[in-house]
């Protein structure tokens, strides 16, 4: 496994041969030069901050310090900082200031700020000059003394004359390099952690960041769900009613032609084609939104869409009404796998149970196919399994090859007081 | 019902779309009948009722102001409220449970539960009226064809011979006309429908209550 840090990587023998010694060194100097610039921002600011406008724009400074250090971090961190900031509600400034404020990670930064112009760079050029200044400079006596002529001042202290003296100083200085690059990544490996701590999400901040996700991807969903229903209306109200009209008019007119005439024999093809067109209507519409899920709830939705299958199933539904969001994604679960049985299985009888005890819903769907069935492979129920994990389900599949397959389908939800299921 | 018993009947329409609410008075009016009111909604269709007291009542199914099933919960409620009233309900829907519920309400008789699509088919549309009117039970071909697919308790016991009979049954046609559709004698008709009837375990009663009886546990199966 490689090293993700400098600590861990200065436990390898070969730490000296890995980039890690260079990472560490050019974590430091980067940190020298983002260090004096902010110093300088935030000498201003503070000038400012005194007439009030500079405290967002050090709040803004903070954050995008933050950001800064975050990238700067995977020089020497393989695994990168996420972002502890939350979407601000809504756009523009002000949101955006507001939502900042009361967010513990911009203080953090600000805080991170402060410590990085005042100490933490000055610490890191120290650390620099001691680290790899100096044993450079022990090094480069031979160029000193080839320069000179006659002597050179090692590192400013003592007095060399001769190319011996200067080659075994300058051996010395490479031994020296070796030796301090070891507390050299120690010490970025302690400047990393310290800017983890600060600007990467804390637990409670990350598990915020999830519950948003959840809930943007629950309100997908119902976007998606609205939108069907409209379909299903538009398509009921518009389209299904005008094709109805039509066949009556076609139907009245063949009562107006006489029998056995072309005319008859062409009406009454148009007749027909305008029937099937309503049949397939019918069920298309069927297929968007079921109606009956609506109207008499998942009992009876799921009672038909075994009536519709393919493949004989039997049926033990004992069920309330529930939430609409639960009752329709178990529809759409289950009936997918009605459908799957009837395309993949070869299976020959299938049986559907679906319970609600204490508070949860379950559906099995087994049947006496031949197994194999796989999520992964998009057999339509991997969305649909998205589709119940928004609720906090489950839609696990055991389909051993040779089969059975059960396909079970559970949700978390209380039932609705009101109306049993008919 | 023959076609030559028909009489003229006094129609309560209950139908949103306007293009079909035309259609429909247009369409009952040729063959003799009077809609006397056509309501846009549930609520007009009560107090439709209520004025005119009239021979049948012709309803959608889904309808203002929710546009779920306003238009069988009030076809549902009228019979309640006014038992032996005939109500024949239109549906986009060939789910059962729609047809089961309407059914159930009131003692089965002078019902019909029958696809939009049929009333493209003018003259099996006008006899249905006609039927329910007269105190039939009428079940959408459809929703019986779907039923028939399934094979369960208590129609297990059935042959396919008598499950196809029950089929027409439900569908309100006569014994006659069963045989004619099959091409079998009245007798054999008889014959069926009393096996069927043993077979369900029905108890001995008029033969036309009977025969609801049997579309009723046909519809439940």
């Amino acid at each position: 496994m490689e090293a993700r840090t400098p600590w861990q990587a200065l436990t390898r023998s070969d730490y000296l041969r890995t980039g890690w010694p260079w990472r560490s060194a050019a974590y430091l100097a980067s940190g020298v030069l983002t260090g004096v610039p902010l110093l300088l921002v935030l000498l201003v600011l503070l000038g400012f901050s005194a007439v009030l406008i500079g405290l967002p724009l050090l709040l803004l400074a903070g954050v995008a310090l933050g950001g800064l250090e975050r990238r700067r971090l995977r020089l020497v961190d393989r695994e990168p900082a996420a972002d502890p900031h939350r979407v601000p509600d809504a756009p523009g400034l002000g949101a955006w200031l507001k939502t900042r404020v009361q967010e513990q990670a911009t203080w953090r930064e600000l805080g991170y700020a402060v410590l990085h112009a005042t100490v933490l760079w000055p610490l890191d050029l120290l650390a620099l000059a001691a680290g790899i200044g100096l044993p450079l400079a022990v090094a480069a006596a031979p160029v000193q003394l080839a320069v000179d002529g006659h002597e050179a001042r090692v590192a400013k202290t003592f007095l060399v004359t001769t190319y011996p003296q200067a080659f075994g100083a300058a051996l010395a200085g490479l031994l020296l390099l070796a030796v301090l690059l070891h507390p050299l990544a120690a010490l970025a490996g302690a400047r990393a952690a310290l800017t983890r701590a600060l600007l990467a999400p804390r637990d409670a901040e990350l598990r915020d960041r999830i519950g948003e996700v959840t809930r943007s991807r629950a309100r997908l969903v119902a976007a998606f769900e609205a939108e069907r229903r409209r379909i299903e209306r538009d398509l009921h109200d518009g389209a299904q009613q005008r094709l109805v009209a039509l066949t009556m008019t076609l139907g009245l007119a063949r009562l107006d032609v006489p029998p056995g005439g072309p005319l008859a024999a062409q009406l009454a093809k148009a007749h027909d084609q305008a029937g099937h067109a309503l049949t397939e209507l019918r069920e298309l519409i069927h297929g968007i939104h079921p109606q009956v899920l609506t109207d008499y709830g998942l009992a009876a939705a799921l009672a038909d869409a075994a009536d519709r299958s393919a493949v004989p199933v039997e049926t033990d539904i004992d069920i309330p009404r529930l939430e609409r969001p639960v009752e329709s994604a178990a529809y759409f679960a289950a009936g997918e796998a009605l459908a799957n049985i009837g395309k993949h299985s070869g299976a020959r009888t299938a049986r559907l149970t679906a319970r609600h005890t204490g508070d949860l819903l379950r559906i099995d769907v087994h049947d006496d196919g031949c197994g194999g069935a796989d999520a992964a492979r998009g057999t339509g129920l991997t969305g649909l399994a998205d589709r119940v994990a928004v609720l906090d389900g489950t839609l696990t599949i055991t389909s051993p090859p040779g089969g059975p397959t059960l396909v079970r389908v559970e949700i978390p939800c209380s039932a609705l007081a009101a109306a049993p299921c008919a | 019902m023959q076609r030559s018993g028909r009489r003229p009947l006094r129609i309560v329409l209950a139908e949103d779309s306007v293009l079909l609410r035309e259609g429909l008075v247009g369409l009952l009016g040729r063959f003799g009948h009077q809609v006397v009111a056509a309501a846009g909604d549930a609520d007009g269709l009560a107090t439709a009722v209520d004025t005119h007291d009239p021979d049948i009542v012709v309803t959608d199914v889904r309808m203002p102001p929710a546009f779920q099933d306003e238009g069988l919960r009030a076809a549902v409620a009228l019979r309640a409220r006014r038992p032996g009233l005939p109500v024949l309900v239109l549906s986009q829907y060939v789910q059962r449970s729609y047809a089961t519920e309407l059914l159930d309400s009131g003692d089965g008789t002078g019902v019909g539960y029958l696809l939009k699509d049929r009333v493209g088919q003018i003259e099996e549309f006008v006899e249905a009226v006609d039927r329910v009117a007269a105190g039939g039970t009428v079940v959408d071909p459809e929703v019986v064809r779907q039923m028939l697919r399934r094979r369960r308790d208590p129609l297990a016991a059935l042959t396919p011979r008598e499950r196809e009979v029950l089929g027409l049954v439900a569908e309100g046609h006569s014994n006659r006309e069963i045989a004619r559709r099959l091409v079998v004698t009245e007798a054999a008709v008889g014959k069926h429908i009393g096996n069927i009837l043993a077979k369900l375990d029905l108890p001995p009663a008029e033969d036309t209550h009977r025969r609801v009886l049997a579309v009723l546990a046909f519809l439940r199966a």
